[in-house]
C-alpha cells in the first residue's frame, strides 16, 4: 500500500468551463469624459484604446484628458462645491451617496463581468471582492456625512473643497470607491482619473453617478497617462491629491505640492512579510499564503511577497504549500473556476517576468505550478522562490505579480528584524496560536495593516494604509475622513 | 571684594550626554548689544549622531508603559517647576521682561503637565474597534511614527521648544530638535532639565546652530521618520518638505502663533507624529447556543 | 497494537483557525461544477455512496429492500454504476451479504455499541467479531466519545486498535461523532488518533447526533489524512455521513477530496458519503444532465 507520497492534482476529474455570460454587459465603443455632468469630447481629440489583457482584443476608446480638459474638470469641481455641494444639507449629501451604493448593487454583475474584461482578473474576485466592497464603501461613507462632528471630539471640521484623485489598475472600481466615497461624505468634490489600462468600470461608475442624480460637476471623470495625472496634481484650484500607485510616482507627485497648501494622502507600494511560526496552524497558514500572494494576479500593493516560515516546519509548509499551488486554475478571468487570471497589461508581464529570470539568475531556485496557460493574452503561472535572501532583489523590490520570495528563520527577533528590514510598511501577516506571541508580532511590525492568522481581508470600517515609504493617510472606517477635512 | 561668579558653559544635548559639538565651533547670539554666550555650533555630524541616539532610544521611550511615560513627562514639568527662576533669569538675559519671562516659565510647565495627561489617553480618543463583515476581530491604534526632526520656533526660546516636543514624546517617539539661533540658552537648560527627569537618554536630544546648516540634514535623513517645522519661512518650508520627500517623511508645519494659548493645546498635535494600525484577527465562531461548528 | 507504528503525543496535535477553514470551504463552495465535469462527479457520487439503514425498526424486509435499490438504482438507466455498500446493524449482515451475492456491493456493519459507544471494550469486540463473522467487508466503529472528552487519549487509541485486530480482513471505519466533539481542534485531535490507531477510513458521523457531517468538519479530516500520508506515505479513506441528501452538496465534498488530496482519493476505496436518501438526488440529477429536464421525485424509487 506505500505508494511514493506525493499527491496527484494534474489528473482525473477535470472541470469543464464555466464562463460567466457578457450578453448583458453594456458596453459602447467609445468613452467620452465626464465633467460637470456631462459626457465630454477631449479637447485634443484624442482616444486610446483599452484591452482584454485575456484575448488581446480592443473592448473600447477611451478619451484621453489633457491639461485643459482637467482644468474644465476642475473648474466644474469648484463651481459644483462653491455653488451646490458646500451648502446642501450634510444629510442629503448623503442620500446621494447611498444612492450611488445601491446602483452599484444593481448592476454589480455587470460592473464584475467589465472589470474582469478590462484588468484581466478573475471573475470570481470581481464579483465576490471588489464590486461589493466598493458597493460598501458608498453605504458606509454615506452615513457618515451627517455625522461627522462626531469623529472628530471638540473640533467643528471643514472641507477641503476639490479633490483630484489619481487611482491604480489593480482595483479600479474597488479603488475608485476607496477614493469618491469618503471625499463626497465629507463634502468635497472630485476629479478622479482612471489608469490607462482599466478605465471602463470607472464610466460604468459615472453612468451611475449620472443615473444618481447627483449635481453637475460634484464628481467628474477622466482618462489618461501620467501627464494627465500631473494635470490634476499641478492644478492650482485642487485642494486635495489622493493617490494610489507606485512609491516613485508616490514621491513626484509630493514634489510636485511642495510649497502648496495642497494635502495629500499616498498609498504606494509594499513588500509585505507572512511570517508562520511552527506553532501556526499550518494549513490555514498555507490557505492564507496563497491568498497573500496570488489574489489578483499578485497586483496587490499588500501582497504577502515574502513568506517567513520557521525552520523547523519549512519543509512540511513549502510542500503543502506546492500542493495547494497545484490546485489553482489559471485562465480565462471570465471562468467562474479561474483561480489567477490573466496579467493586467503586457508591460506589467514584462517586469514579472523580469524578475524571475533576475530571481533565477541570483540562483534562486524556482517552482511554478504545472497547469497550462492559453495560448493568447499575458499570463504567469503562480510562481515562489526558495534560495533567497534579505539581499536578493526578489526579496527586496516590489515584482507586483505572482512571484513569492520564501525564506526561513530560527527565532522571533530574527523574523522581526528580516520583516521590517525593508523601506515599505504597508501590511504584514503573522500566523501562531499563541495569543501573547501574536500581540508582540502585531505590535512590532512596522506595517499599517497587520494580519494575524489571516490575510488580504479589506472592510470598508476598517483604516488601510502605511507605514514609511508605503505613504500616508488612511482610507476606509474613521480614520479614512480625516485626509478630507480641514479640523 | 564681590564673589567671582561662575559662569555657564552652554554645551548640546546627545544621547543623555551633553558634548560639545564635534566640530570645535561656536557662534556668539547677541541680543541688543549684549553677547549672549558661547555657544555650539553643532554640524551635520552632530545631528547624524543625534539621530543614532533617538533611534536606539525609541524601544526604551515608546516600550515604557504609557502610564509610565506619563509620569515621566509630569517628572519633567515637576523639575522645571523647581528651576524656575533659573529660566526666568535666561529668559531675561536674553531679552524678555520679569513678567513675560514668568508666564512663559509657566505656561511651558503647564504645556508639560497638559501633554504628560494625555500619554495614557490619546490612543484611546483616535482608536477604533472596526465592526468588519466577517469574522474578524479588528481594531486601529496609534503607534509612535519613531524618530522626529523638530525645527523649534526662532522666536520663542522655551515654550516654543516645550510646545514641540511635548506632544512629540506624549506619542512615544524620540526627536532631535534644533534650538532656536537666537535664543538658545533656555533649550539647554531645559536637556538639563530632561536629563534630571527620568526620561531615558536619547529620547530628546537638543542641539543648537544655524538652521541654514542643518535644516538640509534634517529634513533628508533617512533614518528620521517626520519632521515639525516650526516656523513661517516659505523657503526654508519649501525645503524641508521637498528634502523630506526622499523617504516620505511627514512633515507638519506649525506656526509659533499664539504659543500661550490654550487653543495650542490639543491632541491633535500628538495624532500628527503617530501611525495608525489595523489588526486583524479571526473570531471562532462557536456560540454557547449550540450553533455548532 | 495498530498495524501503523508511528506514534504522536495526541494532546500536541495540529492548529486549526475554524475562520480559515471557513475560508477555505467558501472557496470549495464557489467551484462552478457543470456539464461533463458534473455528470462525471455525479457518477463518482454513486459509486461512493454507503446506502445506509441505521434504525431500530429495521427488519429484514427493510434490509432486503434497501439491497435491492443498491442493485437495481434506477431501472431506467442501467449503464449507471451501482453504490459502494450497504451499511446495516450486525444482525442483519449475513442477510445482507446474501442479497448482494454475485454484485461487487459491499456489505458495510456498524459495530461497537452504535451509536454511542457506551460499553466495555470486550462487548465492542464482540459486537464486532458479530458483524466480521457474519461477512461484513467492512466495519463502522464509533470511538469512546466519554473517554475522548476526559483525556483518556491512549485508551481510545488502544480501543481503535483491538478493534482493528478484530476486524481481519474487513476494513475499519472510524466514526469519531464529530458533533459530541466541539471543536475542530477536537476533531483534529480525534481523527489523528484513529489514523495512528489503525483506521482504514475515519468517518464524520452516526447520523443520530446533529450536526452531522459537514464540509468544515471533513476539511479538517481530510488535513488530517494529508499529513498522515506525507508522513508515511500510506493512504487512509474519508467518509462524511449524515446530512448529505443532495447532489449539489456531495459534489462540493467532491470538490474539497480533490483539492485536498488530489485525484488519487477519487475513488470508492478512499472515498465515501453514508447517506441515504442522496442516491435518488444524484439520480435526478443525473437523468436532468442527460435529458435536459427537471425531474419530480416520483419517477425514482423510494426503499
Amino acid at each position: 500500500m506505500a505508494k511514493s507520497p506525493k499527491l496527484e492534482f494534474d489528473v482525473g476529474w477535470d472541470l469543464s468551463p464555466a464562463p460567466e455570460s457578457t450578453d448583458h454587459i453594456n458596453l459602447k465603443g467609445q468613452y467620452d469624459l465626464f465633467i460637470n455632468g456631462k459626457w465630454t469630447k477631449p479637447s485634443s481629440g484624442k482616444y486610446f484604446k483599452t484591452v482584454n489583457p485575456a484575448n488581446e482584443k480592443v473592448l473600447a476608446e477611451i478619451a484621453e484628458a489633457n491639461e485643459k480638459d482637467i482644468d474644465k474638470a476642475v473648474q466644474a469641481a469648484r463651481k459644483a462645491y462653491v455653488e451646490v455641494w458646500s451648502k446642501m444639507p450634510a444629510a442629503e449629501r448623503g442620500k446621494y451617496i447611498y444612492r450611488i451604493a445601491r446602483l452599484i448593487q444593481e448592476r454589480a454583475r455587470e460592473f464584475a463581468v467589465i472589470e474582469s474584461m478590462d484588468g484581466g482578473k478573475a471573475i470570481r474576485e470581481s464579483r465576490d471582492v471588489d464590486v461589493p466592497l466598493a458597493a460598501g464603501h458608498f453605504f458606509y461613507y454615506a452615513g457618515w456625512a451627517d455625522k461627522l462632528e462626531y469623529a472628530f471630539p471638540n473640533r467643528r471640521v471643514h472641507s477641503l473643497g476639490v479633490a483630484g484623485q489619481i487611482i491604480p489598475w489593480n482595483f479600479p472600481l474597488l479603488m475608485a470607491a476607496w477614493k469618491i466615497a469618503p471625499a463626497l461624505a465629507t463634502g468635497n468634490t472630485v476629479v478622479i482619473k482612471s489608469a490607462e489600462t482599466t478605465p471602463l468600470t470607472l464610466y460604468k461608475l459615472a453612468e451611475v453617478i449620472e443615473a444618481s442624480g447627483i449635481p453637475p460637476g460634484v464628481v467628474n471623470i477622466v482618462s489618461g497617462a501620467g501627464e494627465t495625472g500631473a494635470a490634476i496634481v499641478n492644478h492650482p484650484d485642487v485642494d486635495k491629491i489622493a493617490f494610489t500607485g507606485s512609491t516613485g510616482v508616490g514621491k513626484i507627485i509630493q514634489r510636485a505640492v511642495v510649497g502648496t497648501n495642497k494635502k495629500t494622502t499616498l498609498e504606494l507600494g509594499g513588500k509585505a512579510a507572512n511570517i508562520i511560526f511552527e506553532d501556526a496552524p499550518l494549513d490555514q497558514a498555507v490557505e492564507g499564503v496563497i491568498n497573500g500572494i496570488y489574489f489578483n494576479q499578485g497586483h496587490v500593493c499588500c501582497a504577502g511577497s515574502r513568506l517567513f516560515i520557521q525552520e523547523s516546519v519549512s519543509d512540511l509548509v513549502l510542500r503543502k504549500l506546492k500542493d495547494r499551488m497545484e490546485s489553482l486554475i489559471v485562465g480565462d478571468p471570465l471562468d467562474k473556476n479561474t483561480d489567477i487570471g490573466a496579467i493586467n497589461s503586457k508591460e506589467q508581464l514584462g517586469t514579472i517576468n523580469h524578475f524571475i529570470k533576475t530571481g533565477k539568475d541570483e540562483g534562486a531556485e524556482m517552482y511554478q505550478n504545472s497547469c497550462s496557460l492559453p495560448d493568447k493574452g499575458y499570463w504567469c503561472r503562480p510562481t515562489l522562490f526558495t534560495n533567497v535572501s534579505q539581499s536578493s532583489k526578489i526579496v527586496q523590490e516590489e515584482i507586483f505579480g505572482p512571484v513569492l520570495a520564501v525564506q526561513t528563520f530560527r527565532t522571533i527577533d530574527e523574523v522581526i528584524s528580516k520583516a521590517n528590514n525593508t523601506p515599505y510598511g504597508l501590511s504584514a501577516g503573522v500566523w501562531t496560536d499563541k495569543g501573547s506571541k501574536i500581540f508582540n508580532l502585531t505590535s512590532q511590525m512596522k506595517a499599517g495593516i497587520v494580519w494575524a492568522n489571516t490575510y488580504n481581508k479589506f472592510d470598508p470600517t476598517s483604516p488601510f494604509g502605511g507605514y514609511k515609504e508605503s505613504g500616508f493617510g488612511r482610507e476606509g472606517g474613521l480614520h479614512g475622513l480625516k485626509p478630507y477635512l480641514k479640523i | 571684594m564681590d564673589r567671582v561668579e561662575i559662569l555657564k558653559t552652554y554645551k548640546i544635548y546627545i544621547g543623555g550626554a551633553f558634548p560639545r559639538t564635534e566640530s570645535g565651533r561656536y557662534y556668539v547670539p547677541v541680543h541688543g548689544n549684549k553677547q549672549l554666550g558661547n555657544i555650539c555650533l553643532s554640524s551635520r555630524k552632530d545631528f547624524r549622531n543625534a539621530v543614532v541616539a533617538a533611534r536606539s532610544a525609541c524601544g526604551k521611550w515608546s516600550g515604557k508603559s504609557a502610564a509610565n511615560r506619563s509620569q515621566v513627562m509630569y517628572r519633567i514639568a515637576e523639575i522645571l517647576e523647581g528651576r524656575k527662576s533659573q529660566f526666568v533669569q535666561e529668559l531675561q538675559f536674553q531679552g524678555s521682561t520679569k513678567s513675560k519671562a514668568e508666564q512663559e516659565v509657566h505656561a511651558s510647565i503647564d504645556r508639560l503637565i497638559y501633554y504628560a495627561g494625555w500619554c495614557d489617553k490619546f490612543s484611546q480618543v483616535f482608536s477604533s474597534v472596526n465592526p468588519v463583515a466577517s469574522a474578524h476581530f479588528n481594531f486601529t491604534a496609534p503607534e509612535p511614527m519613531g524618530v522626529i526632526s523638530i525645527c523649534a520656533p526662532e522666536d520663542s526660546g522655551l515654550l516654543g521648544l516645550v510646545d514641540a516636543v511635548a506632544p512629540v514624546l506624549a506619542g512615544g517617539n524620540t526627536c532631535v530638535a534644533l534650538a532656536s539661533e537666537g535664543m538658545p540658552l533656555c533649550a539647554i537648560t531645559f536637556a538639563e532639565v530632561l536629563n534630571a527627569s527620568d526620561v531615558p537618554g536619547g529620547t530628546v536630544n537638543i542641539l543648537t546652530g544655524k538652521r541654514t546648516e542643518l535644516l538640509e540634514h534634517m529634513a533628508s535623513h533617512m533614518d528620521v521618520n517626520g519632521f515639525l517645522y516650526c516656523g513661517s519661512d516659505e523657503e526654508e518650508i519649501r525645503k524641508v518638505q521637498s528634502l523630506a520627500v526622499e523617504n516620505l517623511k511627514r512633515v507638519s508645519i506649525s506656526t509659533s502663533e499664539k504659543l500661550l494659548s490654550s487653543e495650542r493645546q490639543n491632541p491633535y498635535c500628538i495624532e500628527d507624529f503617530v501611525e495608525m494600525k489595523t489588526t486583524w484577527h479571526p473570531i471562532e465562531i462557536i456560540s454557547g447556543s449550540g450553533s455548532g461548528y | 497494537m495498530g498495524n501503523k507504528n508511528k506514534f504522536s503525543d495526541f494532546r500536541v496535535t495540529a492548529r486549526i483557525d475554524q475562520v480559515g477553514i471557513g475560508d477555505r470551504i467558501a472557496r470549495i463552495r464557489s467551484r462552478s461544477i457543470k456539464k461533463e465535469a458534473k455528470l462525471q462527479g455525479l457518477k463518482m457520487i454513486l459509486n461512493m455512496i454507503d446506502l445506509t439503514t441505521l434504525e431500530g425498526a429495521d427488519t429484514t424486509g427493510k434490509v432486503q429492500q434497501l439491497c435491492n435499490k443498491a442493485k437495481f438504482l434506477h431501472a431506467s438507466n442501467p449503464e449507471l454504476p451501482t453504490v459502494a455498500a450497504v451499511c446495516v446493524y450486525p444482525n442483519f449482515v449475513s442477510q445482507a451479504k446474501k442479497e448482494l451475492e454475485k454484485t461487487r456491493i459491499k456489505v458495510a456493519s456498524v459495530a461497537t455499541a452504535f451509536p454511542a459507544g457506551q460499553s466495555s471494550m470486550e462487548v465492542k469486540i464482540k459486537d464486532t467479531k458479530l458483524a466480521v463473522d457474519g461477512g461484513a467487508d467492512e466495519v463502522d466503529m464509533v470511538i469512546s466519545r466519554g473517554r475522548f472528552h476526559q483525556g483518556e487519549y491512549s485508551y481510545v487509541y488502544d480501543e481503535i486498535a483491538a478493534v482493528k485486530e478484530a476486524c481481519g480482513k474487513a476494513r475499519l471505519k472510524v466514526i469519531l461523532e464529530t458533533g459530541e466533539l466541539g471543536s475542530l481542534d477536537k476533531v483534529r485531535r480525534a481523527s489523528d488518533i484513529a489514523i495512528y490507531a489503525g483506521a482504514d477510513f475515519i468517518k464524520t458521523s452516526t447520523g443520530k447526533i446533529k450536526p452531522a457531517a459537514t464540509l468544515p468538519v471533513t476539511c479538517v479530516m481530510l488535513e488530517a489524512i494529508r499529513d498522515y500520508f506525507y508522513e508515511t506515505g500510506s493512504m487512509v479513506g474519508m467518509k462524511p455521513a449524515g446530512g448529505i441528501s443532495n447532489a449539489k452538496l456531495a459534489l462540493q465534498y467532491l470538490m474539497l477530496v480533490k483539492e485536498t488530496l488530489g485525484n488519487g482519493w477519487l475513488s470508492n476505496e478512499w472515498f465515501r458519503y453514508g447517506a441515504s436518501s442522496l442516491a435518488n438526488d444524484v439520480l435526478m440529477q443525473i437523468e436532468k444532465q442527460r435529458t435536459g429536464i427537471y425531474q419530480s421525485k416520483d419517477y425514482f424509487s423510494k426503499d
